[in-house]
């Protein structure tokens, strides 16, 4: 039972409750207009205290084409954070007006704090560099809806693989599906941590490898997940600049892959996919986005305990 | 050697890893309190090579659910006419509460004043607890507990 349920990490709702999820979403895609007044009358606030637009505007296109409404603030300087009221008090507050609040803060837990506070449901939409549940959810969705199964996948993850949450939630998930094979490909310095490697992979038995070049490993692949590598991960620039253009995927590269791998992104990118590739067809990361939209429809249905 | 008398009643925490003795003291706040206490430094353990012990006079009721925390490895016995009525078992708390304080600058804990700091065992072997809002680790062994333990504020009279 979703209904009233958190999502704070991206483990907190089981393989079968992210499928009832996954189901729903599909229904919404295959015909959006059924869906339009499935949140008529509801209010969701939506609390940024650090900007993310891409991450805002997903959600409250979610709400409004759902027939619910939105309330919410972008940045904290707008809020009553910047008047110094703690998480608790703003989450108790907005309680007293919307349905469900979904929360991005620049400290690790915060959407915890939020989440004890408020009698609502609370979705955290990222916590500095510490979770962003709705990420892996979109990732799993767009993978389910492109590949046809979550089961049986070589999947590639390419660029920065040891800070990147985005891409430790996504092997831990996907994790939980069968027959996964796991091809990780970055620098020497940018490697899974320990914790990803020794606590998901080989606790589990799940197959991987680890290489350091891209195109030999190309054609093997059903997925191929692109990450930018983050400045701000970075002491010096110069290992920035040496890094960051390590991998660059081309049309030309695109030509050792399958003929239906998947090449996804959770955009922003930066210039680690050339844009001759966008106008290949095996270019999900734009659809992405879309299915981004759609996973949080459902999520907002379910967990609003919306009738189907 | 050193001998310090029996007592006929209180509390006995013997076995006391050398040197973790006065962090017990100050956070149960015994240091502060008017009980007679005896404190042993150093002192010699057939088990332990080097220990410490407490002995608290006439007090029988002292909150020790938290010394599991600060050491497991001591023992608490109950004094009564001069014989040890009762032993007590120490164990490693699961969920420690306003205890450890959370040392990751990134955590929410450090900003949200009335947050209260909540820690989860997650080895008992290596005494390493998970912080509740943003997952760091904390070894209990490792990081020394003078960093760690915040000392429990005296209940205002
Ligand atoms: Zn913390």
């Amino acid at each position: 039972m979703l209904k009233g349920s958190d999502l704070l990490e991206p483990m907190d709702f089981s393989v079968e409750e992210m499928g009832e999820i996954f189901d729903l979403a599909a229904k919404i895609i295959a015909n959006p207009r059924k869906y339009a007044h499935a949140l008529d009358g509801r209010l969701l606030a939506t609390l940024f205290y650090e900007p993310s637009t891409r991450t805002r505007f997903s959600f409250e296109a979610a709400m409004l084409r759902l027939g619910g409404q939105v309330i919410g603030f972008s940045e904290a300087n707008s809020s009553s954070a910047a008047k110094g009221e703690s998480i608790s008090d703003t989450l108790r507050t907005v309680a007293c007006y919307a349905d469900v609040a979904v929360m991005r803060h620049p400290k690790e837990g915060a959407p915890r704090i939020g989440a004890i506070a408020a009698d609502i449901p609370v979705i955290n939409a990222g916590d500095g560099g510490h979770h962003h549940p709705t990420q892996t959810l979109t990732d799993l969705l767009t993978i389910l809806e492109e590949k046809g199964s979550l089961e049986n996948l070589t999947v590639g993850i390419c660029g920065d693989l040891k800070f990147g949450r985005t891409v430790h939630s996504l092997i831990k998930a996907l994790s939980r599906y069968g027959g996964v094979k796991f091809v990780l490909i970055s620098p020497e310095e940018l490697v899974v941590p320990d914790y990803v490697r020794d606590g998901i992979l080989i606790k589990n038995r799940i197959p991987f490898e680890e290489v350091r070049k891209l195109t030999p490993v190309l054609p093997q692949l059903d997925i191929l997940y692109m990450t930018r590598v983050q400045k701000e991960r970075f002491f010096n620039e110069e290992d920035y600049v040496r890094l960051k253009d390590r991998y660059i995927l081309d049309a030309a590269k695109m030509k050792h892959a399958k003929p239906d791998m998947i090449v996804m992104h959770p955009l922003p990118r930066v210039n680690e996919i050339s844009v001759d590739v966008d106008s290949d067809p095996r270019a999900a990361y734009f659809r992405q986005a879309k299915y981004g939209m759609y996973a949080r429809m459902a999520l907002l249905m379910k967990i609003l305990g919306a009738e189907e | 050697m050193l001998v310090v008398n029996s007592i006929e009643r209180g509390i006995v925490i013997d076995h006391i890893t050398a040197g973790v003795g006065a962090k017990i003291l100050s956070y149960l706040n015994i240091d502060t309190s008017n009980h007679t206490v005896a404190f042993l430094m150093n002192a010699e353990s057939t088990l332990l090579g080097r220990k410490d012990v407490i002995k608290i006079k006439d007090v029988l009721d002292l909150d020790l659910s938290e010394l599991g925390l600060l050491d497991p490895n001591a023992t608490v016995n109950i004094i009564e006419n001069h014989k040890v009525v009762r032993k007590i078992k120490l164990a490693i708390p699961e969920k420690v509460v306003d205890i450890i304080h959370c040392k990751n600058p990134r955590c929410v804990t450090s900003i949200e004043p009335n947050a209260p700091h909540i820690f989860h065992l997650v080895d008992s072997d290596r005494r390493v607890y998970r912080c509740e809002y943003c997952d760091d680790m904390v070894s209990m062994e490792k990081d020394g507990l003078n960093e760690l333990i915040h000392k429990k504020h005296q209940p205002s009279k």
